[in-house]
């Protein structure tokens, strides 16, 4: 009898809730699950490959700071690989573009418009160290909050280590 | 009852713009500063029609037209012309303007080599290196103004 419409109805819903979501997740902040450990102690501090994603950890990621492209050291953010646009990356940002980092070898300076991201796990983590500078293009969003499991709920701090960055 | 309904049809409307612009096609104004991409693009200014489906599915080929965020600014918008793909081998010249002297390269995994039209007049993959692919934005098909270049875009000019 009414079924169509109501169907109709549901659906036109199911289309707006749909199109606010994906805009409110790419222009205010979305919910992220971090997996792996290269960020242990930070988030996952415990990688369990058995229950390995039961204990993964989610996070709030805010894409305010597209607006501007502007990070400060120690920022966590998410970001696609530069051998993957599809993969995408938790690291912390290290330097900025100008800073020179020092890395096991030698030191190098991070270019215009690029950053330097390390893992804070340095054991366990493929970050700058292996496929160098990152574009600041490539960022999606900048971690500000751990929102799973409900007892390391709070925000995500800045640390930067000072003693291997000298900037300009 | 009235203002709760035509503010859901605004919220509506924003999503479905901003949903439209980053996952289907966008009109880009392109102030190209530097002749980069003479004589396909006015020196002065094109509005083009840039779609985002190819880039989102990685259905591009060189040859195609893409705008992407520059490396080394990352809220610039630029327009290059896409020469190779991450495998290919791309061989072009260092530094037209004072020698012929060529250069080979092997596009690495996840990149894209770039470069402009005018390559006397460019920054591109020449200077900044293979682009990683997730700077890529778009693949523009069609130039609206000015009025006497409309239509698809011209090929890569020999």
């Amino acid at each position: 009898m009414g079924t169509p419409s109501v169907l109709w109805n549901v659906a036109k819903k199911c289309f707006t809730v749909g199109l606010v979501s994906l805009t409110v997740s790419d222009r205010f902040a979305s919910i992220v699950s971090v997996r792996g450990g290269s960020m242990s102690p930070t988030f996952n501090p415990k990688t369990n490959t058995l229950f390995g994603s039961l204990s993964d950890d989610y996070v709030l990621v805010e894409k305010f700071c597209l607006q501007k492209y502007k990070f400060s050291h120690g920022d966590v953010v998410v970001f696609s690989s530069p051998y993957d646009h599809k993969e995408k990356h938790v690291k912390r940002i290290i330097g900025l573009p100008g800073d020179w980092v020092g890395t096991h070898y030698d030191v190098v300076k991070v270019p215009e418009g690029h950053c330097w991201v390390e893992g804070d796990n340095s054991a366990s983590s493929m970050d700058s160290r292996s496929f160098g500078p990152v574009p600041l293009g490539l960022v999606n969003g900048r971690v500000v909050h751990i929102l799973w499991p409900p007892h390391r709920v709070g925000s995500v701090e800045r640390k930067a280590p000072q003693q291997r960055v000298s900037s300009s | 009852m009235g203002g709760w309904s035509s503010f859901i049809s605004v919220v509506r409307a924003f999503c479905l713009l901003h949903v439209t612009n980053n996952y289907l096609g966008t009109a880009v104004f392109l102030q190209t500063y530097g002749p980069s991409m003479l004589p396909t693009l006015n020196i002065s200014g094109n509005l083009l029609l840039a779609e985002r489906i190819s880039t989102l599915t990685g259905k591009l080929r060189p040859g195609d037209v893409v705008i992407l965020r520059s490396p080394e600014s990352p809220r610039k918008i630029v327009c290059k012309r896409l020469i190779g793909m991450e495998g290919d081998q791309v061989t072009y010249v260092v530094d037209p303007m004072n020698s012929d002297r060529c250069q080979t390269v092997v596009v690495p995994k996840g990149h894209v080599w770039v470069e402009g039209d005018n390559i006397y007049a460019s920054k591109d993959s020449r200077n900044f290196g293979a682009v990683p692919y997730g700077l890529l934005k778009g693949r523009v098909f069609w130039t609206v103004l000015p009025r006497k270049d409309f239509g698809s875009l011209a090929p890569k000019p020999k």
